[in-house]
């Protein structure tokens, strides 16, 4: 029986919602053993973590409902022990992180106090719990730990908040790790540095490290087994190499066709043409703080320009005062030849029919309030030139179907349509107004895989089709390196290194850009090792 | 800290004068005194007499001057009505309303946070619905019904308890129960809703995972985090009451503020109106900010 650390057995789990029951997961069967890293694929609603949530007993039953299975812990099934054997369990024998640390370390407790807590719930005295809290949170590597035991969760940075729930999770050294998305809200180089750690730690205590994860570049880095699910089945088991090498399964196949970042470069346009936008040594201070120094790029017809950088790079504060949302304290903007930056009201109102936005989060960006007519022909309430009353509706339909959505679908609300179509929606708004260019913040970073791909193919076409312009934020480097011309490093607010996207990716200059590069993972487990060891080479050098 | 209280206090000031400015002259707008202190057949002399005593006939500015002079000096002047300064019988009677706002607000918190909490953590459960049940009934119904019935029941059917005034601890037992109920269910409502939020958030996730009991859970992790929209709805149901809980204290007879305003406004007693407002303002600007120093301490990212 006690084969396995950990084997779920015919796993079937449902939900009665009001729209009816959901069958989130349907006979699902794998093992972990002692010291293996496993992990779960799968795009969201695979039901990737409702095995997970099963066994921490954190599914709220109803709306859930067990229908069948064995959660089998050390030849125990967890499904047949007390709640309180469970709670005891928890913690203790298996613990387990998520994805956002932000919202899931309790925002008015101190970092100390959460780590000792699972210690002391589980019978640690309270002067031991807090030494052992602040042995694990320097092993975690936060810096001045003793300083910072008594300091609130928001006084950390993202990746060390994720080492913070790192910690806390280990207080009782576990048999078993169980991480939900660890990495996903983190820049490449902060997820490099965290899943090196978790991997020190296997090594270290010989926990089973169970991995939850919509990305197969993670797998490919640290994962010995792969679990791929869809639509609540595993429709895939077998080595990280073998999964990547050899999938089987339709969906497989389709899943790994879609990770951006093997297709062919694009060339670099013609510099001989004039360009559409020229920012010259735009800077940006709010206080004492510099937020943006000496930005300086230019943006061609027909070109897409990416701006790459982690979270502080100044990449968004490049964007918003561009489109005037923010003033720039110095330097000048050249749509056309003429400065955004200077321009008055009447002159911004008029050009910003010319220069369009979409933002990373289609559920935030429309209004839930609105139907998709109403959104998308907001635009010519706003600009009324652009076309009579008598078109909107034609031309509303002939924009939906021109960012591939049912026209028929025009008097539906945002939350009738998927995350997908919803951006879709978001570019047909944009469209509305015939820009020049579009600037992209993080525009596909909210979505799954096949998703991005479909929406990348989508601003592709329209590029052709209508000669736009994108300025492209992101973070995402293998999906940069699919979809850009040319590329814009950022770092701390500066603009680190720019050139053609072949040149970026194969020949960087600057050891930030290498650095970042190295971060990146690759989804080939063969590729991604010889990146690693090149990672693990940089930072030696350092 | 230091830097906003200085600041809280100086906005109070501010609003403190123009209160002062508002209430003198529409106090004023209630009528003339005269007609109101001297008897019907009064004679013009002796009304001129009296408007000359109280300096009744200096134009209205020049009196306004002389009152927030006094003001200053915290001279609110004598009470017509009561040979006493009118400071004086204003914070007397503002002491009897505190201790019972106090009083009735610590058992209201209390009993709404611990019942609030439980109702929540069991969301639709038999503890819940008869919690929510009452509540509703207790933020709807008028307080002066409650009174009236509570006294034909407990002082006149049933003789346990006295029907008015003050004296034993026998006194305070129904201005307490009666003003306990509406802010109770008001509270209770705000507390589970709150409650119902934090509880399904990812911190508390977090906390089942790491293998915590149901007491922590509810009483450490989640019940600090949605404590802070409740101090608001707590803070603003205890201004009412320092207000003074008028038509509960007339009832029952109780000789705090709210029955000295309804009492001095009805005898164009001035002075006393005007002591009984500052007091109470002064009381619940005090208390604005203690809440907001309570939101520093409950919740680390405020910070002033």
């Amino acid at each position: 029986m006690a084969d396995h650390l950990l084997e779920v057995r015919n796993l079937s789990v449902d939900f009665h919602t009001a729209q009816g029951t959901v069958h989130a997961v349907r006979d699902v069967s794998w093992h972990l053993d002692r010291g293996e890293t496993l992990a779960i694929l799968g795009e969201s609603g695979s039901g990737k973590s409702v095995s997970a949530s099963a066994i921490m007993n954190l599914i709220d039953c109803p709306p859930g409902e067990i229908v069948s299975g064995e959660l089998l812990f050390d030849g125990q099934d967890l499904l047949k022990m007390t709640d309180d054997q469970r709670r005891d369990l928890n913690g203790r024998r298996i613990a387990m992180i998520f994805q956002d640390p932000l919202s899931h370390l309790n925002p008015v407790y101190t970092v100390g106090f959460q780590i000792s807590e699972i210690m002391t719930a589980h019978g640690s005295p309270k002067d031991e719990a807090r030494a052992r809290a602040l042995e694990l949170m320097e092993r975690v590597g936060i810096p001045n730990a003793a300083d910072k035991i008594d300091s609130y969760p928001h006084e950390f940075s993202g990746g060390q908040r994720q080492r913070l729930m790192i910690a806390m999770a280990l207080g009782m050294k576990p048999d078993i790790l169980i991480a939900d998305e660890p990495t996903t809200a983190l820049d490449v180089t902060v997820q490099a540095q965290i899943l090196d750690l978790l991997e020190e730690l296997q090594a270290e205590t010989q926990m089973g490290l169970l991995l939850i994860t919509h990305d197969l570049g993670v797998v490919a880095e640290v994962a010995d087994r792969v679990v791929v699910m869809n639509s609540g089945e595993i429709v895939e088991t077998g080595t990280a190499t073998q999964v990547y090498h050899n999938p089987t399964h339709p969906y497989t196949k389709q899943l790994i066709g879609a990770v951006p970042g093997t297709g062919e470069m694009a060339e670099p346009m013609d510099t001989a043409i004039k360009p559409i936008l020229e920012i010259n040594k735009m800077g940006k201070k709010y206080g004492a703080f510099t937020a943006l120094q000496d930005a300086s790029l230019t943006v061609l017809p027909g070109e897409t320009v990416a701006i790459v950088g982690e979270s502080g790079s100044g990449k968004s504060t490049l964007a918003k005062t561009l489109l005037r949302l923010e003033d720039a304290t110095s330097g000048e903007a050249l749509y056309q030849g003429r400065d955004l930056v200077t321009m008055d009201a009447a002159e911004l109102f008029a050009l910003r029919r010319e220069i369009q936005m979409v933002f990373q989060d289609p559920t935030q960006s429309l209004n839930p309030r609105m139907s998709v007519y109403d959104i998308i022909s907001e635009a010519f309430v706003i600009h009324p030139e652009i076309l009579p009353k008598e078109k909107w509706t034609a031309r509303v339909q002939e924009l939906l179907e021109q960012v591939g959505l049912n026209a028929s679908h025009m008097y539906r609300y945002p939350h009738q349509f998927s995350g997908g179509q919803r951006q879709r929606i978001a570019i047909a708004r944009a469209l509305a107004l015939e820009p020049k260019l579009i600037v992209c913040d993080e525009a596909v970073s909210a979505l799954d895989v096949s998703i991005q791909a479909q929406v990348i193919t989508l601003l592709n076409r329209l590029q052709e089709e209508l000669g736009l312009s994108y300025l492209f934020i992101a973070h995402d480097l293998p999906l940069v390196r699919d979809f850009a011309h040319r590329v814009v490093v950022m770092q701390g607010g500066r603009i680190v290194e720019q050139g053609p996207v072949a040149q970026i990716f194969d020949a960087p200059r600057e050891t930030y850009t290498r650095n970042l590069l190295a971060a990146s993972l690759h989804p080939d487990p063969e590729v991604q090792a010889a990146r690693r060891a090149e990672r693990q080479d940089l930072q030696e050098a350092v | 800290m230091t830097a906003f209280l200085q600041k809280r206090a100086f906005a109070s000031l501010i609003s403190l004068m123009g209160l002062v400015v508002l209430v003198f002259f529409l106090s004023r707008l209630t009528g003339d005194p005269t007609t109101l202190y001297l008897p019907v057949d009064a004679s013009l002399e002796s009304r001129e007499q009296f408007r000359e005593l109280h300096g009744l006939n200096d134009p209205i500015l020049v009196q306004f001057g002389r009152y927030v002079g006094d003001l200053v000096q915290f001279d609110f002047g004598m009470s017509i009505r009561r040979s006493a300064p009118a400071i004086d019988v204003g914070l007397q009677a503002f002491v009897w309303t505190l201790q019972l706002a106090l009083i009735t607000m610590t058992l209201v918190t209390v009993a709404a946070i611990v019942i609030g909490s439980l109702a929540a953590f069991h969301i639709g459960g038999v503890f819940d619905r008869i919690a929510t049940f009452f509540s509703l009934i207790g933020a709807s119904a008028p307080d002066f019904w409650i009174a009236i019935i509570s006294i034909v029941i407990f002082s006149v059917g049933l003789g346990w308890l006295p029907t008015s005034g003050t004296g034993t601890v026998w006194h305070w037992i129904l201005p307490i129960a009666v003003l306990f109920i509406r802010p109770f269910g008001l509270i209770l409502q705000v507390v589970r809703g709150s409650m119902v939020s934090t509880l399904s958030s990812a911190y508390v996730k977090t906390a089942r995972a790491k293998g915590l009991r149901n007491k922590p859970i509810i009483f450490v992790h989640a019940l600090r985090n949605a404590m802070l929209p409740v101090i608001t709805v707590i803070g603003d149901q205890a201004a009412a009451l320092l207000n003074g809980a008028v038509v509960v204290e007339t009832i029952f007879g109780f000789p705090g503020v709210g029955k000295l305003m309804i009492d001095s406004i009805l005898q164009r007693d001035f002075t006393v109106v005007l002591a009984a407002i500052m007091v109470t303002a002064v009381a619940i600007f005090v208390m604005n900010i203690l809440i907001d120093i309570l939101y520093a301490v409950l919740d680390p990212r405020i910070r002033y």
